[in-house]
C-alpha cells in the first residue's frame, strides 16, 4: 500500500518526465493549407487523401471511442481532441510536469497512395507541427515525418529539416507496404544513422495488406492486436534484412507496440536462426543481439500480467535502459505516468524509464 | 528416455512423395488431371523440402527427402523414443489448391493415402482429418466422411489461411468437430492467400517461420473474440508447432484490451485467459525459449494442463535424441508426455485403461 501512497504528483514532479508519445491533431484541414501548394490544395479538395484502406475519411475498424480519444480531450472551444495547445498544457504537460514531449502525428500522409501527394503531406505536416505546437511550446519536440514508401523523398524532407532542433527523430508507421527491413528502404536507415536521429516507429497505418495473415478480422479489438504483429514483423525485417549490420548505430524505439513479446520474439529467432542461419548469411551474431543493441520500446499500453511482478522480469530481459515512458495524449487508453506500472520500480529504473533513456535515444538538445 | 513413461507423441508429419502417390487414391477425372496437366508435386513453400529446417540431416534419404515410409518412422521416433501412440499431421499442399474441386478431390486423396499407407501399417498411429477448408461444406463432408474411423482423433487446418478461423462461416466444422468428438489442430503453414506478416512478403524463410507465431496469435484471437470457443465449450483447439512462448504477453495484451473494449464482442463473458487456458493446447515442439527461461515460461501460462509433447519428425528441432525441450521439471512430465494428450483427444482415451 504503501508504494501506491508514495506515487504523489509531487514525486513524479521531480522526474521531469519525458513523454514519448503525444499526438497532435489538425483543428480541420485547413490548418495545413499554409504548407500546401494550390495544385494540392485542390487534389485534396476533390479527391480526398487516397489511402490503402476502404473509406474516404476513417480507417477500416471503428474505434471504441470518436477519434480513438478520451472523452474529457474534446477542447471546449472546438476542434478534436491534440488541437488544442492550451488543453494539452492543462491536461498534460503542466499536470504531469512533463519537461519534454515528443509529437508523433498520425494522419493520412506517409502511405497515402499517390506518392507525389505523400511527399507535400509530410512535407506540410513537419510544417505545421512547428507553427502550431513547437514555436508556440518549448517543451514540444517534433518529428520528421517521412514518405517512406519514396525513400529518395524521405531522405530530402530528413536533409530538409535536419538542422532544426526542434526535431527529436524521424518518424515511420509499422505498417508499410513491405517488410521495413528491405533494402529499398535502406537510404532512410542511412539517413537517420548518419545524421544521428533515432526512428521513432509509432504503431499503425494501412498498407493494404491483410492485418493478419489469414486475412480481414472482424473486430477492433483483433486490428488493435494485430497493429503489434506489424512491430514485431518490422523488427525481424530489420534484423534479419541486415540493417543493424550495416548501421550499427541505428537507434529504432518502437512506440505503442507493447514490448512483453520482445524476448519470446528473440528467442524464437535465436533458435531457428541456429538452423537456417545459412540462409542469413548477412548476421554475424544472433537476431537477439541485434534486438538488444538496436531496438527501444516505449511503455503504453503495457502488457498486463496477471502477476503484475512478471512485468519486471520481461523489463529485466529487455534491460531497463531501452525502456522510454509514453502517455498516448489524447487517446482513450492514455497512461497516467503515476498509475502506468502496475509493478514496483527502483528509484532508478523510475528515473531510466520516465526520463534518463528517453534523453539518452533522441536529440533533444 | 521420458523417465520411463510412454509419450503420446501429438506432431509428425509424412512427407507424400509425389502426387503419383495420390493419384491410386482419387477416381478416373482427376487422376487423368494430375497426369494430363503436369501436377507433378504440391510441396508447399511452407516446408522447402531441402530446408535444414523441414528434414533433420540424418533423418534424410539418400535423395535428401525423408519421411516417406512407415519404416522410417520406426526407426527414428517410434521404437526409438519408446512411443506409445503418434499423431499424423500431413502437410502436403492440397490445403493451398486454388480450384475447389481439385481442392476436395486431392484432400480426400491425402486422407485416404495416410489411412492405407500409415495408419493400417502401424497400430500405433493416429491421424488428422485434413480439411478442405476452402470450402466449409465439403470440409464438413469429409469429416463425416472418415469421423467413422476412429482412428482419425482430431482435425488439421492452417494457421494462415484463408480466412480468420473464428468466422461464423466455419462454425459448421466445428460443430462437427464437437459431434464427432473430435480436437480442432491448427497447424503452421499458410495457404498463401494472403502475404505471411501484415506488411507484406517476407523476403526470408527464417522471416516466414517466424511470422507463423503472429498467424498463431491471429487464429486464437479470432476463435475468441469472434465467440467460437464460447459457442463450443467442449471444442478443443490444438496449436501445432507454434513456439509456444509467445502464448503469455498475447493473454496480457488481449485480456487488458478486452476490458476496455469488450463491450464489443458481449458474448465473451469470461476473462479470455481462462476460455483459453480451458480450451487450447499447444505442442511443446519447438519451445521457443532458452533451458533457463523455460521454468518462467511455465509460471505465466499459469497451467499445467496446455502443453502437449510432439517430436515434430521430420522437421529438425533437436538433435541426438534430446525430444525433450531442455528446461522442462521432472514434474510436468506425466502431463506433458500423457495425461494432457489423453484428456485432449477423447479417441486416444477410448483405447487407454482407465
Amino acid at each position: 500500500m504503501s508504494d501506491v501512497l508514495e506515487r504523489t504528483a509531487t514525486q513524479d514532479a521531480k522526474l521531469r518526465i519525458i513523454d514519448s508519445d503525444i499526438h497532435p491533431s489538425l483543428r480541420s484541414d485547413a490548418d495545413l493549407h499554409p504548407f500546401l501548394s494550390e495544385r494540392w490544395r485542390r487534389h485534396i479538395a476533390e479527391y480526398g487523401k487516397l489511402g490503402r484502406a476502404p473509406y474516404a475519411n476513417r480507417i477500416a475498424y471503428p474505434r471504441l471511442a470518436p477519434n480513438t480519444a478520451r472523452r474529457d480531450a474534446w477542447p471546449p472551444g472546438g476542434g478534436p481532441p491534440g488541437s488544442d495547445l492550451a488543453l494539452m498544457r492543462a491536461q498534460l504537460l503542466d499536470l504531469f510536469d512533463i519537461e519534454i514531449g515528443i509529437l508523433e502525428p498520425l494522419m493520412p500522409s506517409n502511405l497515402v497512395r499517390n506518392l507525389e501527394l505523400s511527399v507535400a503531406l509530410c512535407s506540410a505536416i513537419n510544417d505545421w507541427q512547428l507553427a502550431a505546437f513547437t514555436t508556440q511550446e518549448s517543451r514540444l519536440r517534433a518529428s520528421i515525418l517521412v514518405p517512406f514508401e519514396d525513400p529518395k523523398a524521405s531522405v530530402a524532407e530528413i536533409e530538409k529539416r535536419v538542422r532544426d532542433r526542434s526535431f527529436a527523430q524521424i518518424q515511420l508507421t509499422s505498417r508499410s507496404t513491405e517488410p521495413i527491413g528491405r533494402q529499398r528502404y535502406w537510404p532512410i536507415f542511412e539517413a537517420a544513422a548518419h545524421y544521428g536521429l533515432p526512428i521513432g516507429m509509432h504503431i499503425g497505418g494501412e498498407a493494404g495488406h491483410a492485418p493478419t495473415a489469414a486475412g480481414w478480422p472482424s473486430y477492433y479489438i483483433e486490428d488493435h492486436h494485430g497493429l503489434i504483429h506489424s512491430m514485431q514483423c518490422q523488427a525481424t525485417s530489420m534484423v534479419l534484412e541486415g540493417v543493424f549490420e550495416r548501421f550499427p548505430t541505428l537507434k529504432v524505439i518502437m512506440i505503442e507496440g507493447g514490448f512483453a513479446w520482445l524476448p519470446s520474439l528473440a528467442w524464437r529467432l535465436d533458435a531457428h536462426w541456429r538452423k537456417l542461419r545459412s540462409e542469413v548469411p548477412q548476421l554475424r551474431e544472433p537476431p537477439s543481439a541485434y534486438m538488444k543493441r538496436n531496438l527501444w520500446v516505449s511503455t503504453q499500453p503495457m502488457e498486463e500480467p496477471e502477476k503484475p511482478e512478471d512485468l519486471r522480469r520481461i523489463l529485466s530481459w529487455i534491460g531497463w535502459d531501452r525502456v522510454l515512458y509514453a502517455s498516448d495524449y489524447p487517446h482513450w487508453d492514455f497512461d497516467d505516468p503515476r498509475y502506468a506500472f502496475p509493478c514496483r520500480l527502483s528509484e532508478a529504473e523510475r528515473r531510466a524509464i520516465f526520463r534518463g533513456n528517453a534523453e539518452a535515444v533522441y536529440r533533444l538538445a | 528416455m521420458f523417465s520411463g513413461y510412454r509419450p503420446i507423441d501429438c506432431d509428425l508429419h509424412p512427407m507424400v512423395p509425389g502426387m503419383k502417390a495420390l493419384t491410386p487414391y482419387m477416381d478416373a477425372f482427376w487422376a487423368d488431371q494430375v497426369v494430363e496437366r503436369g501436377i507433378t508435386t504440391l510441396d508447399s513453400q511452407s516446408w522447402p523440402v531441402a530446408s535444414p529446417k523441414t528434414i533433420r540431416a540424418d533423418w534424410r534419404g539418400p535423395d535428401g527427402r525423408g519421411a516417406e515410409s512407415v519404416a522410417q518412422l520406426q526407426s527414428q521416433v517410434l521404437d526409438r523414443f519408446g512411443v506409445e501412440t503418434a499423431i499424423l499431421n500431413p502437410l502436403y499442399g492440397v490445403q493451398l489448391v486454388l480450384n475447389q474441386d481439385m481442392a476436395v478431390a486431392f484432400t480426400r486423396a491425402l486422407n485416404d493415402w495416410t489411412r492405407a499407407e500409415w495408419l493400417d501399417r502401424d497400430d500405433r498411429l493416429r491421424a488428422s482429418i485434413v480439411l478442405p477448408m476452402q470450402s466449409v461444406e465439403a470440409a464438413v463432408e469429409e469429416i463425416e466422411r472418415l469421423a467413422p474411423d476412429r482412428r482419425f482423433v482430431q482435425v488439421l487446418a492452417l494457421a494462415l489461411g484463408e480466412n480468420p478461423l473464428g468466422k461464423r462461416q466455419y462454425w459448421p466444422v466445428y460443430e462437427a468437430c464437437v459431434r464427432h468428438g473430435l480436437p480442432l489442430g491448427i497447424h503452421a503453414g499458410s495457404a498463401y492467400r494472403h502475404p505471411q506478416t501484415s506488411v507484406g512478403w517476407t523476403s526470408w524463410y527464417l522471416e516466414e517461420y517466424a511470422a507463423n507465431q503472429q498467424g498463431f496469435q491471429s487464429c486464437l484471437a479470432s476463435l475468441l473474440t469472434e465467440g467460437a470457443l464460447v459457442k463450443f465449450p467442449e471444442l478443443k483447439v490444438v496449436l501445432l508447432e507454434s513456439g509456444v512462448t509467445w502464448l503469455p504477453a498475447f493473454l496480457w495484451r488481449l485480456q487488458k484490451t478486452w476490458k476496455g473494449v469488450r463491450f464489443e464482442i458481449p458474448w465473451v463473458d469470461r476473462l479470455p485467459a481462462e476460455i483459453i487456458r480451458d480450451q487450447v493446447r499447444l505442442t511443446a515442439q519447438p519451445l521457443d525459449a532458452p533451458a533457463e527461461a523455460v521454468q518462467r515460461i511455465l509460471d505465466h501460462l499459469r497451467s499445467d494442463r496446455m502443453l502437449l509433447w510432439a517430436s515434430d519428425w521430420p522437421h529438425w528441432q533437436f538433435d541426438g535424441d534430446a525430444a525433450l525441450p531442455p528446461g522442462l521439471p521432472e514434474a510436468l512430465l506425466p502431463k506433458l508426455l500423457r495425461d494432457n494428450a489423453l484428456a485432449t483427444y477423447g479417441r486416444i482415451r477410448e483405447g487407454v485403461p482407465a
